[in-house]
């Protein structure tokens, strides 16, 4: 039987992951600004410079495009490096040697060069800290062939995820919510000290995760607004609307057979996505979901997400654009033919 | 850059200071020939269909076409002292880089008409060409190059292994942030790395005078403490000289340096090119240092060849060369599912 003990918190489930299978394999470095005494910052790397010293886990630079290269330059002769983009909002920096050579060596050598990469980054707002480090972003890297986009809302699956990636041989981002860290200096909305497996174990991509039942609406989304989904659903609980809420865990693979089996179930579907709203998640997932269940949708499908405005730095105005449990419950309403507060389309 | 023509003592004194024997010269000399032979019959072939009207997508070879003739030299005289297991970044203009590397010229030939025989089974084409078994890899984006072959080389020194990488770019790329950020990043790590800048005095069509701050790559280097090597990237003998000294301190373990070569491509940035930003005048003054009648010349002069073991080893470069085209233009075209598969592994 195996063992567990509990962890509050994405982050140190990150850090368990590759401290595990560090001590096992020599081919994984870690490479990126402030990895080493401030864990990456967002602690996804926190401990591991104690264990395993300079030679793996490495202090960068602040050069994103380098570092990105070289972790692209490393991996094609056998490496597996693990490197932070400390904040998702600074992949303007390094973003060529991702979505150009990272995401594309491996299909244009003809299969060639492997690329296991792992790239950690922190993403999302709700603490204050405006346009340039609260932003989501993953519809960036979802939209490019070539990266699996992994997006963790529980302890349990950052970890067993975090082992996917790193036995991955192709670039996987591991999208961490600032919120769901667990870290002292941020506010938290996961779950606290949950059990998490004491051995190494994976969580498989594509395979998104029912975190409720529910018979009458089915709302979906991932990493932080798992939680809030999960917070609506108990609003709506009260109000006699029975929510199933969808955890898609991977955007890249998707699980598009489990949304739709939702779908056809409860007739009615909520997209919730704290990245922007156009050309992003919420389209993508809407006009998968119609094309296999369309003659049972008792309603159009809805969304809500970041209206197409940068993220605001004062308190009233990023809780405007963010969406919060009270939004998700008035537009899951909305689905029944109450009116929505919320503006989104 | 004209340096001294050296006296036949003074020849033999370079030649024997520099360690390079007969079959390496004569080796050096073939290379040249076939890599002159293989850009102008590519040249010729990426001709078909493109005249009077000049349309890329027309023709058996489709896209654009960066050739190397008059580069030859830099290439060759790096590659004489790499072996398989060394690794080779290149650029836009890769088809020199490959050969020297030891890119077998059937499949790089197929590659670049887009056959299913192809390098990277006509994925990659004439600026995307990869060969894991020589540890080749090249990008189409500017500046792209110092950090991956930064990263190669971190691996290599971080599994001490004695292998070195080599980042080829022009004096254009080398103002792209990568350049300066890969030399800070290199001399702090002391990585096995060399960079190969060939200065060939443009940047597409912008002149170098209108387009770097200072006249010389060295100037940076060394601000990073870097060793430097400015040589005549005209001349086999002088590339090869400080090649043999770079790639001997970056294998035992001395850190990296910068190999700045001044050379001179005789066709335009590429095919089509108007060449609108210089005069056929100066293109005759370069062609004056044709590095392939030097190194004949040297030779004859060493004793070590004549006009019939030079005309011998050239017709066996022209054959081969030949040979290739022919396989390429005869292989067949992939089949266009190809195109679907082969994002992730």
């Amino acid at each position: 039987m195996s063992m567990t003990h509990t962890i509050t918190g994405i982050a140190p489930a990150i850090a368990e992951a590759i401290d595990q299978e560090m001590a096992q394999r020599a081919d994984i470095v870690v490479l990126g600004e402030d990895v080493t005494y401030w864990g990456a910052v967002f602690g996804f790397t926190m401990g591991l410079f104690q264990k395993y010293g300079r030679d793996r886990v490495i202090d960068t630079p602040i050069t994103e495009q380098t570092f990105m290269g070289m972790a692209v330059g490393a991996a094609a002769v056998g490496l597996h490096p693990v490197v932070s983009l400390m904040f998702v909002d600074f992949l303007g920096a390094g973003f060529d040697q991702m979505y150009n050579h990272m995401a594309k060596n491996h299909y244009m050598s003809g299969g060639q060069f492997a690329m296991p990469v792992t790239v950690l980054t922190a993403i999302g707002g709700g603490y204050g800290d405006a346009e340039q480090h609260s932003q989501v972003l993953y519809g960036l890297f979802a939209h490019v062939p070539g990266f699996k986009v992994v997006v963790p809302a529980t302890a349990y699956d950052a970890k067993g995820l975090t082992i996917s990636a790193l036995r991955d041989p192709n670039p996987v981002v591991i999208f961490g919510h600032k919120l769901l860290t667990g870290l002292p200096f941020l506010p938290f909305e996961g779950i606290a000290d949950e059990p998490v497996p004491d051995t190494p174990y994976t969580v498989e991509f594509g395979k998104a995760a029912v975190r409720r039942e529910g018979r009458d609406v089915t709302l979906v989304a991932a990493g932080l607004m798992v939680h809030r989904c999960l917070r609506a659903a108990e609003q709506l609980a009260q109000q006699g609307i029975d929510a199933e809420v969808i955890d898609v865990r991977t955007l890249v693979p998707l699980d598009t057979a489990t949304l739709v089996a939702s779908a056809r179930k409860t007739g009615r579907v909520l997209i919730v996505d704290e990245d922007y709203q156009s050309f992003g998640m919420t389209g993508e997932l809407a006009f998968r979901i119609q094309a296999d269940a369309f003659d049972a949708l008792k309603a159009p499908i809805r969304r809500l997400a970041v209206p197409d405005v940068p993220i605001p730095f004062s308190a009233p105005l990023e809780q405007r654009v963010i969406p919060s449990v009270e939004r998700i419950v008035a537009e899951a309403q909305a689905l029944f033919g109450a009116p929505a507060r919320a503006t989104a389309r | 850059m004209l340096k001294p023509e050296p006296s036949l003592p003074d020849l033999q004194y370079l030649v024997a200071q520099s360690g390079l024997t007969r079959e390496q010269l004569l080796n050096a000399y073939q290379q040249l020939c076939l890599i002159r032979a293989f850009e102008e019959t590519i040249a010729d072939r990426y001709a078909i269909g493109k005249t009077p009207q000049f349309n890329m997508a027309a023709g058996p070879i489709r896209g654009e076409m960066h050739l190397a003739v008059g580069q030859e030299a830099v290439a060759v005289g790096v590659g004489l002292f790499l072996t398989d297991a060394d690794a080779v970044v290149s650029t836009h203009r890769p088809h020199h880089h490959a050969l020297a590397k030891g890119v077998p010229v059937d499949k790089l030939a197929a590659e670049i008409f887009g056959k299913a025989t192809g390098l990277c089974r006509g994925k990659g084409g004439h600026m995307h060409l990869f060969d894991a078994e020589h540890r080749f890899a090249c990008s189409g984006i500017v500046g792209a190059s110092f950090p991956q072959a930064a990263g190669a080389a971190f691996a290599f020194k971080h599994r001490g292994e004695p292998h070195v990488a080599v980042a080829f770019a022009g004096e254009g790329a080398a103002n792209h942030g990568t350049f300066t950020e890969t030399l800070n990043a290199a001399a702090l790590w002391q990585l096995p790395l060399v960079i190969v800048i060939e200065d060939n005095l443009y940047a597409d069509s912008t002149p170098k005078w209108a387009a770097l701050a200072q006249p010389h790559q060295f100037q940076r280097a060394l601000g990073y403490n870097v060793t430097t090597y400015l040589v005549d990237g005209m001349d086999l003998i002088d590339v090869a000289r400080a090649a043999r000294q770079a790639i001997a301190r970056a294998r035992a373990g001395y850190g990296p340096s910068v190999i700045e070569a001044l050379c001179y491509r005789y066709r335009g940035h590429f095919e089509g090119d108007g060449e609108e930003y210089r005069t056929r005048e100066e293109v005759e003054r370069w062609r004056q240092l044709d590095p392939i009648p030097r190194l004949a010349r040297r030779l004859t002069a060493l004793g070590w060849a004549d006009d019939a073991v030079l005309a011998g080893l050239a017709a066996e470069a022209t054959a081969r060369v030949e040979q290739a085209i022919a396989f390429a233009e005869q292989s067949p075209l992939p089949e266009p599912d190809e195109a679907l598969v082969g994002v992730f592994r």
